[in-house]
């Protein structure tokens, strides 16, 4: 589903923000990917997300190697991903339904499924009933949310989070986890950037750990996968 | 595959959007189309000018003539007959012949020297032919080649006419046409830059709009349907502005020019814009805005991509 095979980033400053990572993500896994600020998680995000493009070594996501895409293919590839932003990302001008309608509308679905759709993904993250309202006009938790139905609106194959909990307190951040549970419960890929380590001990789940653009500890996959156990083993040395 | 009905869906939704984002900036949208208007007006001026000065021209040529003058040895059954074969030719409006006994008679009594004229023993005046144009062929070139005809009859002493004036005019009436479509391109090309950088600077400002649009999925196309729709109501609306304002300058003037004319001693009115060109102004605004806006969102839609 997701894997990083010996990739390398460096940026045009020369700096280097990711040294010989690899690791596989199976699908249906929830994976949370460590690491203090600066470690290179935000990096890993970019390249599975096609915003940056690996140095060295190949990006595979959903079967796909990102540096074979053609420029035309990025945008179908982008919508089989769901991506919630530590900043949300909200469009402020607009309402929160046309927020959430915004990966259907690109992806030419009909109108009356976009209806359906967002007021589905409203309703799984407790927000019905706002979907008029201005994002600017909700609480900092309440635009996360918003960011989470558009992530999960399209039904994404993968959901991708950059510290969906940064801003928010531990009461807020369990209820946006639990939220990332129940998508996984449904079948799709979870990988969480975050460094709220007390919500990863909390909800137990394999860990993938950055430090200094090295991929530095990891438990290995689910035995029962299939995947390769030495992509989720490799320590740092 | 995208099926038609959310194909036209999704296009009246970018027109929507762009309608709606040109209301919510009144004061930008107005300057703007001001602008395309001004720059449109100006060329449709100018071929309204062209026209009205087409249709007096046509009035005045309506008066061109020449007069062919036969040898005096040709009889009035040889002039009848080359009247009757030039009133055959295209462009050849209308032919009047004038016998030599009719051009004396005409003379003795006009002219005051009827007892002088008593004294020559013959008619020493030829028939003559005045000839009149047709109004298509009332110009500088079916004049001269009207002349040269007439001119090659062999019983033909001369052909008289004074053409200096009709030239003039003409040449006028081709600079003023020349001026209309060196404007036309010179403000043609003015709408195309006004809109497409009304287009870059919307772009500029709605940036991160673009770049999450992009992140979920979007295309360039999709980012860039609604900025060409925006460009198509800029072009529009400054069409129809246009049209408006070359239509109420006509309404003004049309008074006090029908008044000059008939100090001259004639008749004239001025027309204004025609339902077709009022069509062709604002659909040709219309197609600049659409131009312009390509050329303004293009590449910077390209270029943009979420990087930090």
């Amino acid at each position: 589903m997701i894997r990083l095979d010996h990739v390398f980033k460096q940026y045009p400053n020369d700096r280097e923000a990711l040294y010989d990572v690899s690791f596989a993500v199976n699908a249906g896994e929830f994976v949370f990917l460590t690491g203090r600020s600066g470690a290179g998680k935000s990096s890993i995000l970019k390249l599975l997300t096609l915003i940056e493009l690996p140095t060295r070594g190949t990006v595979t996501v959903n079967g796909q190697k990102t540096n074979e895409l053609p420029s035309r293919a990025i945008p179908a590839f982008r919508r089989r991903l769901g991506v919630v932003f530590q900043d949300h990302q909200l469009l402020m001008n607009r309402p929160v339904y046309d927020n959430i309608a915004l990966p259907l509308m690109v992806s030419d679905t009909r109108f009356r499924d976009i209806d359906k759709r967002v007021r589905a993904a409203l309703d799984q993250v407790d927000l019905l009933g706002k979907e008029h309202v201005s994002p600017a006009e909700l609480s900092i938790g309440e635009q996360q949310r918003v960011g989470i139905a558009r992530a999960v609106v399209a039904r994404p194959t993968v959901l991708i989070a950059d510290e969906p909990t940064g801003n928010l307190d531990h009461g807020l951040a369990r209820e946006v986890m639990n939220l990332f549970r129940r998508f996984q419960d449904v079948g799709v890929t979870v990988l969480i950037a975050t460094h709220d380590m007390a919500l990863v001990r909390e909800f137990a789940q394999r860990e993938i750990l950055i430090d200094e653009g090295r991929v530095f500890s990891a438990m290995p996959p689910d035995p029962g996968s299939g995947a390769d156990p030495s992509l989720g083993t490799r320590v740092a040395g | 595959m995208i099926s038609p009905a959310a194909f036209f869906s999704r296009h009246v939704q970018a027109m929507l959007s762009a309608f709606g984002r040109l209301i919510r900036q009144p004061l930008g949208t107005l300057l703007t189309v001001f602008v395309i208007a001004i720059a449109l007006a100006l060329p449709t001026t100018l071929w309204l000018v062209v026209k009205n000065a087409q249709i007096a021209a046509g009035d005045v040529t309506d008066s061109i003539e020449l007069s062919v003058f036969f040898r005096t040895e040709v009889p009035i059954e040889k002039a009848e007959q080359l009247a009757a074969t030039a009133r055959q030719r295209t462009g050849v409006g209308e032919v009047i012949l004038i016998s030599a006994d009719d051009a004396l008679k005409e003379f003795r009594d006009y002219s005051g020297f009827g007892a002088a004229l008593e004294a020559l023993r013959g008619n020493p005046l030829p028939h003559v032919i005045t000839v009149k144009l047709a109004a298509e062929a009332a110009n500088p070139r079916g004049v001269e080649s009207l002349r040269r005809y007439l001119a090659a009859w062999p019983e033909v002493e001369s052909v008289r006419f004074d053409g200096a004036w009709v030239r003039r005019l003409a040449a006028v009436l081709d600079f003023l046409n020349d001026v209309f479509v060196v404007f036309s391109i010179v403000l043609g090309v003015g709408v195309l830059a006004v809109v497409g950088n009304a287009i870059r600077l919307e772009i500029r400002g709605r940036r991160a709009e673009i770049e999450v649009t992009k992140l979920v999925g979007g295309t360039n196309a999709f980012v860039r349907r609604s900025f060409l729709y925006e460009g198509l109501v800029f072009g529009l609306l400054g069409g129809t502005a246009a049209v408006g304002i070359v239509s109420f300058a006509v309404a003004g003037l049309s008074d006090p020019v029908s008044r000059l004319a008939a100090l001259y001693g004639g008749r004239f009115a001025l027309t204004g814009v025609e339902p077709i060109e009022a069509l062709i102004v604002t659909g040709g605004g219309a197609v600049l805005g659409l131009f312009g806006a390509w050329l303004g969102a293009a590449r910077l839609i390209a270029r943009i991509e979420a990087r930090d």
